[in-house]
């Protein structure tokens, strides 16, 4: 239960927090989250990763379908040199897994020291 | 322990925060740049995108609406001039930023700033031409102009409101990509602008390679080499027009003969500032009524220009109550460029005039601070130039400014290979003028007379302006203010020690070409001479020949004329060029010396069409084999005699072997033997045989598939996936539809002027900048197939209409 709520709770406020704040808000709300609903390290990594890698590649696919992937077909040449929407959204997906993965799990460690 | 798990936890967050967050490990900040709620995601547009909008801004005087049509061509309805302004400013921005802001930098020569070290050589060349100070000079005059003044600063106004509201995350994807942000916009970035166009079309010149060729060939074979007047020529002023007396009669230096056309000075090879594309023109023609079936004229142009993604040009219509213009505006710049209002047309064509001449400066010493002029030191003005290059220190750079204008090479820029040997340049671009405030006239225009009263502010660049009237008038002048020289001054560098070698005057403007009306019953110009021999100043210019003959032949044989013909011939591929020159390359051929394989491309060649089409092979061989022959025939002279980058152009060599086939150029100065016309054009052509079997090889001998036609996004070769590659599209030099690899009709316009006008047009690109948007390159394949949008021109008091999408409302906070 405290998994799927810290996850919801997690991609929630990293979205609340992107319309005011820049990207890397989803680290400090990913890093509060396991301070305030205690997880154990691992799977405070795994709520951080799973909860932006939902956001983050669920929010880039919407987009790029709404656009058709017009501008995913030309941005994925460009930055990973291959021509795939699929890819730069999956690109997208991680990048944000994995800085919030790491923010949540130094939270749920700086709560254990207490 | 558990401070150690916490403390590498939390480096490691930090860490991958500030890699994906900077350009430190990275060429793009991934993070933000993926940022679905920040980064380039943002940019990908929805594709029923809506463009409604209610917008308020305190500038704004009274109440304007803009309808937007299904193509996302803006129509501006502003109950005062100034909102007008403002909006058109506003809009710009919101769909052109990126590329305004970038084309006023490359302007300015601070390209460095945004992509570093490589735009370096670029942004000297720029600070040593002056353009900064051209602008600067034209802001003076725009802004001591109430008129122009209420233009630019309202339009200003317009682009940072844009600015302003613009949040990180909605900037052009280019901002993110390079990593930088918008400058707010001023009325000198607006000059600017204006100043690079005027590079674009008045900057050309081949006065330094010129006069190294003097030092080899001497003047007397010059003027047959590089010659004032075709043997073809068919001008933009029929012949037999009788020109009046000139009324400035500019006196040649004395001893001109010995000091200056002589054969013994040469400058040193120095490296050239980046010239404009030597192609850069266009075709305009207006036909009267007596031509056409609706028996209304109707007005046609097409600009030939790089193609770039965004367009050079955005379309759009303003009606204020002083005006309703429709056509293509620049992003950068307030009015309508090209394009028609309710009652005329009016359309440009480069004059290809020569406006920019050098003169020998001598400096006292290195400092720069003092030259000889009029025997005495003269102190100059030192320009600092502070370059700034992104990632590394700042570059500075001296320009000194002397009577005739910047001296653009001295001992410190380029490379001169004679130290010491200061070179200004006198360019007409340098001069205050405002051709704002002939856009702002033309616009307004309702007859001949306001067309050339509107002419008057057109100082340069110099173009051929076409004009058609609702009242049956058409009419074309020659425009602009143009150095009144003695015989062959300015074609090489000049001395500049005195006075007696500057410009004298001006030819007024009543004796620069124009026509109105003529019994022909049609006005045409597409970038060559606009007067035969008879014309009574000395004209030097960049002229093209054939494009010109073609059109007047064309439209010489039509009559009942439709705007579906003139769109037809807009998109003409046939090729005057090759009708002239492929009977000379096949009379002296050698055929007993080729062997079977080369002699099935010169089958090719003589079944050619003489039409550029995407699927002619004759063409490209044709074009094979006639650069080879130019090679064989000036290489030799012209590589002994230190000269890389000028050659006679092919209108030269095809007449000059028409006249006389011992041409005494043939021959290769390099061998023994003597060379025939015909062992040049055959040896020529087994070149081109070669190189012909290696592109059929890989299957792109084909006159489409050689050429390749693209549009590059400005950013070039970095940006591919940003470009338009491949397109089916014939034509190319010499040719009406002169569309090459990627320099072309940058805008197509039939507009025929019957009581409700029908306008016929399309860009090679799209109204939206943004790469992200499917209005980024929606007019292409239309434009490639050479078709056309009828233009929906909004009337007075229209509020609806099928065509009418959105609406975005502006008023007062």
């Amino acid at each position: 239960m405290k998994f799927i709520v810290s996850i919801v709770l997690t991609a929630l406020l990293s979205f609340v927090a992107c319309l005011y704040l820049p990207w890397w808000s989803i680290a400090v709300v990913s890093f509060l989250i396991p301070m305030i609903i205690f997880q154990k390290p691992y799977m405070a990594f795994i709520t951080g990763f799973v909860s932006l890698l939902l956001l983050w590649g669920g929010l880039a696919w919407w987009i790029s379908t709404a656009n058709d992937d017009l501008l995913a077909h030309k941005i994925s040449v460009l930055v990973i040199k291959a021509d795939s929407p699929f890819l730069l959204i999956g690109l997208t997906a991680l990048i944000g897994a994995v800085v919030a993965a790491f923010a949540a799990l130094s939270g749920s460690l700086l709560r254990r020291l207490f | 322990m558990r401070i150690v798990f916490f403390c590498i936890s939390f480096i490691v967050t930090i860490v991958l925060i500030v890699a994906l967050g900077t350009r430190t490990w990275l060429p793009v900040p991934l993070g933000s740049f993926l940022s679905p709620q920040h980064g380039i995601w943002q940019n990908a547009e929805p594709l029923g995108q809506d463009f409604n909008d209610d917008l308020q801004f305190p500038q704004l005087k009274g109440k304007s609406t803009v309808y937007i049509d299904d193509r996302l061509v803006p129509h501006i309805v502003s109950d005062n001039d100034d909102d007008a302004c403002f909006i058109q400013g506003y809009l710009h921005a919101r769909f052109r930023l990126w590329q305004m802001e970038f084309q006023t930098y490359a302007a300015a020569g601070r390209i460095s700033e945004i992509v570093g070290e490589k735009a370096l050589q670029y942004d000297k060349g720029r600070r040593r031409l002056g353009m900064v100070y051209a602008a600067e000079n034209m802001l003076k005059e725009m802004e001591a102009n109430p008129i122009t003044k209420a233009q630019v600063d309202n339009y200003t106004a317009g682009v940072n409101a844009y600015i302003a509201s613009l949040p990180e995350s909605r900037l052009p994807v280019e901002y993110k990509l390079l990593g930088y942000r918008p400058e707010k916009w001023n009325n000198l970035k607006t000059a600017l602008f204006v100043k690079q166009m005027a590079q674009t079309l008045s900057g050309f010149s081949d006065d330094l390679p010129l006069t190294k060729a003097k030092a080899f060939f001497g003047d007397e074979a010059l003027r047959i080499l590089f010659p004032q007047v075709d043997d073809s020529l068919d001008p933009v002023i029929p012949k037999e027009t009788v020109f009046p007396a000139p009324t400035v009669t500019p006196a040649a230096p004395v001893a001109s003969d010995s000091l200056y056309l002589n054969k013994s000075k040469a400058t040193g090879t120095v490296q050239e500032i980046k010239k404009p594309n030597p192609a850069n023109g266009s075709n305009n023609w207006a036909v009267s009524g007596s031509r056409t079936q609706s028996g209304a004229p109707i007005l046609c142009n097409d600009p030939h220009l790089d193609l770039s993604f965004p367009a050079i040009w955005y379309e759009m219509q303003v009606t204020t109550p002083t005006m309703n213009a429709y056509g293509v505006s620049f992003p950068g710049a307030p009015g309508i460029i090209i394009g028609f209002n309710d009652s005329i047309a009016f359309g440009f064509t480069s004059s290809e005039r020569d406006v920019m001449d050098y003169y020998a400066i001598r400096f006292k010493d290195e400092t720069k601070t003092q030259y000889w002029f009029d025997s005495s030191w003269k102190n100059s003005n030192l320009r600092i130039e502070e370059i700034k290059v992104k990632g590394k220190p700042v570059v500075y750079d001296t320009v000194a400014y002397s009577i005739f204008g910047p001296v653009a090479y001295d001992n410190s820029y380029p490379s001169a290979d004679e130290p010491g040997a200061a070179l200004a340049i006198r360019w007409k671009a340098h001069d205050p003028s405002n051709e704002l405030l002939m856009w702002y006239y033309l616009n307004r225009a309702n007859n001949y007379s306001d067309y050339k009263n509107a002419l008057q502010y057109f100082t340069n660049p110099a173009h051929n302006v076409v004009f058609a009237s609702k009242s049956g008038d058409i009419a074309i002048w020659h425009q602009g203010a143009l150095p009144a020289r003695w015989n062959r001054q300015g074609i090489y560098v000049m001395p500049g020690e005195d006075s007696s070698y500057m410009w004298q005057g001006f030819i007024p403007m009543d004796e620069n070409p124009h026509i109105l009306n003529p019994e022909r019953g049609f006005v045409s110009s597409a970038n060559q001479r606009p007067a035969d021999s008879t014309y009574p100043y000395f004209i030097p210019g960049y002229y093209d020949l054939y494009r010109g003959i073609a059109i007047n032949r064309k439209l010489n044989a039509m009559h009942g004329i439709t705007a579906d013909d003139m769109m037809k011939l807009q998109n003409d591929n046939y090729n005057v060029f090759a009708e002239t020159t492929r009977p000379l390359l096949l009379k002296y051929i050698k055929d007993s010396l080729l062997n079977e394989n080369e002699r099935k491309y010169l089958d090719i060649v003589n079944g050619w069409s003489l039409y550029n089409n995407i699927n002619e092979r004759g063409a490209t061989i044709f074009k094979l084999w006639y650069d080879n022959l130019e090679k064989q025939v000036w290489d030799d002279e012209f590589e002994k005699a230190g000269v890389t980058a000028l050659r006679p152009s092919e209108k030269t060599l095809t007449e000059a072997l028409l006249r006389d086939t011992a041409f005494k150029y043939i021959d290769n100065i390099n061998t023994p033997e003597h060379e025939t016309i015909a062992d040049v054009i055959t040896s020529a052509y087994q070149q081109a045989a070669k190189t012909a079997d290696s592109l059929s090889a890989i299957n792109q001998l084909t006159w489409g598939a050689n050429k390749n036609t693209s549009i590059y996004h400005l950013l070039g070769a970095a940006m591919m996936p940003f470009a338009r590659t491949g397109l089916p599209v014939g034509g190319g030099a010499h040719i009406i539809n002169a569309m090459q690899h990627n320099h072309g009709p940058s805008w197509r316009m039939v507009v025929e002027l019957t009581n409700e006008t029908a306008a016929y047009v399309v860009y090679p690109g799209g109204q939206s900048g943004n790469p992200g948007s499917p209005y980024y390159d929606s007019f292409v394949d239309k434009w490639a197939a050479g078709e056309y949008y009828k233009a929906w021109f909004m009337k007075r008091g229209e509020q609806e209409g099928d065509k009418l999408v959105w609406k975005m409302e502006f008023g007062r906070e």
